[in-house]
């Protein structure tokens, strides 16, 4: 609640992010010092020709391989979070991310889609179409979805979960069939759907920051707005909050986080739930301070795990399957013991 | 002003299933409200289009000289304020924390609440007698404890109408009593219009000095409560035999019943 010290919580982190950002940079299969980092990238933002005494290939690595890969991982876990927060309050459901939404399978059949017809003998730059698909699966999806709760005026959760959960079961019956359409290539799809950073460009982040950027800022404007949700629709609207609007637009909000983050990383479980899920628990349920944590730690935390399958394991592990690995007991143990507790209500 | 509440031939329904059919009132400021009636004679859905959640399907709903749907929903809620029936909070925000969203009308979006602000959320959590509890999760309250948040939140809206869609419904009596109480209390120093839900005719009697009965989604009487709280009201209503008498314990107009006898 008190505005002073979440500015300083949030100086902290921001400081704690451009440290591990370097850190980051310095590892990999070529050792880079630090104090070498820092050089390469003040000129690189200064646009200034390097000073003899640092190694050209390192430049190059350090500035264009593992910088826009290590921001990529910082964007997306970040959007990641900030996209479960919005979806935990919107749906009043501490378990809500993309997935219960069906928005992640919508983009997952979007990319699997123009894989699929890439193999028929579909020719489209690679680089534009998986993105630009699994975009438009997940608007789709989000689309769709909104449509089938419509009939609920008031667009209740759970009418909104239901139709999210019909939806996704019947993408996934669809991924299954391009799956097996794919036949002997089905590994591009498998590989898609695992996600990965490896491919990150200068290009992504160009898009990945505008849209970080303006998600989390409609959701920090909204944030009081959402901690009301809480107390019901009839509650919420007697404190003159417009529950309809408020919830299509931060739906379309969490969406576009999701949508962008999945068409550059592919699919990545576990961020989005954990992250503002576990910060709930630690620092109170007020959206106010929740969303702009949920995108530092989710950023971190992608960034560790990313960092982790790049430099530090001996063979690269797709990132979706690192994050499920070591969220998902993680998860399990965080959930047993809030049982023990007594603690139903998340 | 004279009304603060004028209601025109309004007319509600879910689906073709008619539920309030050209319900006409007119409500003054400065008095306690009670709407009562059976299970489904649309006391709730009534409530709701005061509050502005539902719109009527015909008719029309002035407050304070302006059609409600007319207002925009910030001010309104600067207005009327609502405790409802079950005051459920999803995730663990503490008691001070949800008393504190009913300055949400008052304030800007990212203003911080000055300390008058905080002051009248210390005065209304004392006066609701919740301040011991302050900080705890509301996920962890009784559901007495629970109700007295929601109404604590309510009057922190600084509200000139308060509206309790059976606000102590699920509460005993105790409870009941003590909320009713503090209501009657704020009512009484500040003069705001109160319009209650209730199910317990003794309690409205005790509470309310204006009485409306709905059945079937027609009005069947109004008026102050010493006038329609009678035998024959209480028969057409709810199809009870009923025996009202003043109590002098109580200082109010007491009722007890029974299943019509057949002859």
């Amino acid at each position: 609640m008190n505005s002073r010290s979440t500015t300083k919580t949030l100086l902290l982190l921001t400081a704690i992010l451009v440290f591990a950002v370097a850190l980051a940079a310095t590892l990999g299969f070529l050792k880079v010092s630090i104090v070498d980092v820092a050089t390469i990238l003040f000129a690189k933002l200064t646009q200034q020709t390097l000073h003899a005494g640092i190694d050209p290939i390192a430049a190059t690595v350090v500035g264009d391989i593992r910088m826009p890969r290590i921001l990529a991982a910082v964007l997306v876990g970040g959007m990641l979070g900030v996209s479960g927060a919005i979806f935990q309050a919107i749906l009043l459901n501490p378990l809500a991310d993309s997935y219960t939404l069906g928005i992640s399978t919508g983009a997952a059949f979007g990319a699997s889609l123009v894989i699929v017809l890439q193999i028929f003998g579909l020719v489209l730059p690679p680089v534009v179409s998986v993105p630009i698909f699994a975009f438009g699966g997940a608007i789709g999806t989000l689309a769709l979805v909104l449509y089938l709760a419509s009939g609920d005026r008031r667009l209740s959760s759970t009418s909104l979960i239901l139709a999210g959960v019909i939806v996704a079961a019947i993408l996934s019956a669809a991924i299954g069939f391009l799956k097996f359409l794919a036949d002997e290539q089905v590994g591009i799809i498998i590989f898609w759907l695992m996600g990965s950073l490896s491919g990150a460009s200068w290009q992504n982040i160009l898009l990945l920051t505008p849209t970080a950027l303006l998600g989390t800022m409609v959701a920090l404007f909204y944030s009081r707005d959402l901690n009301i949700m809480a107390t019901g629709d009839r509650a919420a609207t007697s404190l003159g909050v417009h529950t309809v609007r408020l919830r299509t637009t931060l739906l379309t909000a969490g969406t576009l986080l999701t949508a962008v983050a999945v068409s550059v990383s592919g699919i990545i479980g576990f961020v989005g739930l954990i992250v503002p899920h576990m910060l709930r628990h630690m620092v109170g349920p007020d959206n106010r301070r929740l969303i702009s944590l949920s995108f530092f730690t989710g950023g971190l935390l992608l960034l560790f795990a990313d960092t982790l399958t790049r430099a530090v394991l001996p063979v690269e592990v797709p990132i979706g399957v690192l994050t499920a690995l070591l969220g998902g007991p993680f998860f399990c143990i965080l959930f047993k013991k809030r049982q023990k507790d007594g603690t139903t209500t998340f | 002003m004279d009304r603060l509440w004028s209601l025109k031939d309004v007319s509600f329904g879910y689906g073709t299933t008619p539920v309030l059919q050209e319900v006409s009132l007119e409500l003054r400021p400065g008095h306690c409200y009670g709407i009562l009636g059976p299970n489904g004679s649309g006391k709730t859905t009534l409530l709701d289009l005061l509050s502005g959640l539902l719109a009527p399907q015909s008719g029309t709903i002035e407050f304070n000289g302006r059609f409600l749907h007319s207002w925009p929903k910030k001010h309104l809620a600067q207005q009327l304020a609502l405790v409802p029936q079950d005051f459920m909070v999803r995730f663990g925000y503490s008691v001070r924390e949800v008393v504190e969203m009913g300055l949400h009308p008052h304030l800007h979006r990212f203003a911080t609440p000055s300390s008058e602000d905080l002051a009248l959320i210390e005065e209304v959590l004392e006066l609701t007698g919740i301040t011991t509890f302050a900080d705890r999760s509301v996920t962890r309250l009784s559901g007495g404890e629970k109700q007295r948040v929601a109404v604590a939140r309510a009057l922190a809206q600084q509200p000139t109408v308060l509206l309790l869609d059976e606000a102590t419904s699920n509460l005993d009596i105790h409870h009941s009593l003590e909320i009713l109480q503090l209501i009657r209390k704020r009512f009484e120093q500040q003069g705001m219009q109160v319009i209650a839900v209730m199910h317990d005719l003794n309690l409205a009697s005790f509470f309310c000095d204006h009485l409306i009965f709905l059945k079937k989604g027609h009005v069947v009487c109004q008026g102050p409560t010493e006038e329609v709280l009678t035998p024959e009201t209480i028969a057409t209503v709810y199809g009870v035999e009923a025996e009202v008498t003043p109590n002098t314990f109580t200082n109010c107009r007491q009722v007890s019943f029974r299943l019509p006898v057949n002859p």
